[in-house]
């Protein structure tokens, strides 16, 4: 009894509320940064990109807080360096997850030699790694709001051209799509929001917020505006949610949002099972009535060799 | 690098009048010191089918992404609708080989094609009532009305295909470049989706340039073929082109030429293999002999 009303507690509800208001405005904006960028971080096949530049950001968080600078630019420079180097060294699926691999301990590394070093409070070092609430004060969520705008419109404006070359890059080339020139705007977008996602909840726990909701959000459907619009309403619900619960005891945010957004995920996987058999067997009786002709190859995703 | 001009009709020869949408004057590629192909002449004619054969590694694909204007020309000119070509052309529609779409892409068939209309818009400003209707219409053209709302990763590869032609002629291009198109598709779908080109040309005065490796899927709706081997090359009508002495010549190896049950057979080497359809696979891709080169 006495783990769970650590876990769920309530008391002073109403007053704690309006100390972590800022933390709730905060969860909702980032909410919206993770729900929006998810399905092109799906599309491109890069949620362990994401996983990579949020060690090094954290990594530069840690430094500033050990040096006494600031800790939103100290991840926001760790972040934007990360995806810099990882759109320009890594082009090809192979690299990009080999740089990954080599910038993601070094990252970690670092982070952890700065805070062992650093003599201040210990709850800044370790919600840096897990996620915090009470400590989003106004200056910090300005500046939260204001990259989080960046990101929005950024995405906004290069919508379609970048879903376009995320899903098939060279007839987007073909058709004048400055493919290359997308990848290196995204890259540096993807750092803005992983940066500013590292505040709330953690550096471990990012993909929790950029990825997950999207994938929920596709297990259901393929529509190209239901598909941004679900997985943003997915991830504001798991991370408004998850403050929402974790505000009464004194645990980490971050257990709470990871747990909300893979519920949905679980439950968005089992619906979705259903609809890929469905689909299935729309295609089947679609071949079905395309005529009684001889298959020669199995090249077709059926995989019917006859 | 010597050139091996075969007597070719024209395509003003065949009734089809107009400038040409694609011309090539003395046009040469070449990687470093290793040219693909030099001294290159071609006017692909408003409505000429022209497939492009060869060995891997003939620069077949090169061709392509220099009319694309992802790759310049070593020498020589290339211009498309009377200008130099750029890239990203809203005229040139492309066809790339068949890649299945992964389960997680949020694009239905639809939306497929509307990236051959919008997709390199910018914002997000829903597509106008006019292009909508055109979307609805590619669709109906290309059969795809049935799964217009189903996921793309759900279609059959011949789905797909057919879809990616779509999204193709969805811009009313003068010029379609297809690369391979058929490959891993069974018969019926080759049939189906070559008819969906041939189509286009007629009906719209496309011109297509087809690269591929089995010219049988689409022998009865060729123009004239282009033959890449060994740095040479021969234009002309696939009977002109696609005999014994010409490729021996081209390959500087004897090469036979098989017709059987209506298709072309090559035959070439010392292993002799069997061609048929191109679905025999070459134990070594990059052996330097002729029988790589499959009709």
């Amino acid at each position: 009894m006495d783990v769970l009303s650590t876990v769920f507690s309530f008391q002073d509800y109403g007053e704690l509320l309006v100390l972590v208001q800022n933390s709730i405005w905060a969860g909702a904006v980032l909410g919206i940064v993770g729900g929006l960028i998810g399905p092109f971080v799906v599309a491109r096949n890069m949620p362990f990109a994401v996983h990579g530049i949020s060690e090094l950001s954290f990594a530069g968080a840690s430094a500033a807080l050990l040096f006494g600078a600031n800790v939103v630019t100290g991840s926001l420079v760790g972040s934007v360096v990360a995806a810099l180097l990882i759109g320009l060294l890594g082009s090809r699926a192979r690299d990009r997850n080999s740089i990954i691999a080599v910038l993601m301990p070094f990252g970690l590394g670092l982070g952890i030699l700065c805070l062992a070093l650093y003599r201040g409070r210990a709850a800044n070092k370790f919600g840096l790694l897990t996620g915090q609430i009470v400590s989003v004060d106004n200056p910090q969520l300005t500046s939260l709001v204001v990259v989080s705008a960046i990101v929005v419109v950024t995405l906004l404006v290069i919508w379609r051209p970048l879903m376009f070359s995320s899903v098939d890059p060279d007839v987007a080339a073909a058709a004048g799509v400055p493919v290359r020139t997308l990848a290196l705007v995204f890259m540096l977008v993807l750092g803005l929001a992983t940066a500013v996602s590292v505040q709330i909840v953690g550096a471990l726990l990012v993909l929790s917020l950029l990825v997950t909701p999207a994938a929920a959000a596709l297990r259901l459907t393929s529509h190209p505006v239901v598909v941004p619009v679900l997985s943003t309403v997915f991830a504001v619900v798991s991370v408004v949610g998850g403050i929402l619960l974790a505000i009464g005891g004194g645990l980490p945010i971050s257990p709470y949002v990871t747990t909300i957004s893979f519920l949905i995920w679980v439950v968005c996987r089992i619906v979705g099972t259903r609809r890929d058999r469905r689909g299935r067997d729309r295609v089947a009786g679609r071949e079905q009535d395309g005529g009684g002709e001889p298959r020669l190859q199995a090249g077709d995703r059926e995989g019917v060799a006859a | 690098m010597t050139t091996v001009q075969a007597p070719s009709r024209t395509a003003a020869a065949d009734g089809r009048g107009g400038p040409a949408v694609l011309a090539l004057r003395d046009a040469a590629l070449s990687y470093g010191s290793r040219a693909l192909w030099s001294h290159l002449d071609l006017d692909v004619a408003p409505g000429e089918f022209v497939a492009v054969l060869g060995p891997n590694g003939a620069g077949k694909t090169s061709l392509l992404r220099t009319v694309l204007g992802q790759q310049r020309l070593t020498s020589g000119t290339m211009s498309f609708l009377g200008q130099p070509v750029r890239r990203g052309h809203r005229r040139i529609g492309y066809i790339p080989q068949q890649r299945l779409m992964e389960s997680g892409t949020p694009l239905r068939a639809r939306d497929m094609i509307a990236q051959g209309v919008t997709g390199s818009r910018w914002g997000v400003l829903p597509a106008s009532r006019a292009e909508r209707a055109r979307i609805d219409r590619i669709l109906d053209e290309v059969g795809a009305t049935a799964f217009a709302d189903a996921p793309v990763a759900e279609l059959s590869g011949g789905e797909q295909q057919r879809t990616r032609v779509g999204q193709a002629i969805a811009a009313d291009p003068a010029l379609l470049l297809c690369d391979e198109p058929l490959i891993s598709l069974d018969l019926r779908h080759q049939r189906g989706v070559t008819e969906l080109i041939d189509r286009q040309r007629r009906q719209q005065g496309a011109s297509v340039l087809f690269v591929t490796h089995d010219v049988n899927p689409i022998l009865d709706v060729v123009d004239r073929v282009l033959y890449i081997a060994g740095g040479r090359f021969r234009i002309g009508t696939p009977d002109e082109v696609l005999r014994a002495e010409v490729l021996s010549d081209l390959y500087g190896t004897p090469v036979d030429v098989v017709r059987t049950m209506g298709r072309i057979v090559i035959v070439g080497g010392n292993e002799a293999h069997d061609q048929v359809g191109g679905h025999h696979c070459d134990p070594d891709p990059h052996a330097p002999t002729p029988d790589e080169g499959r009709i």
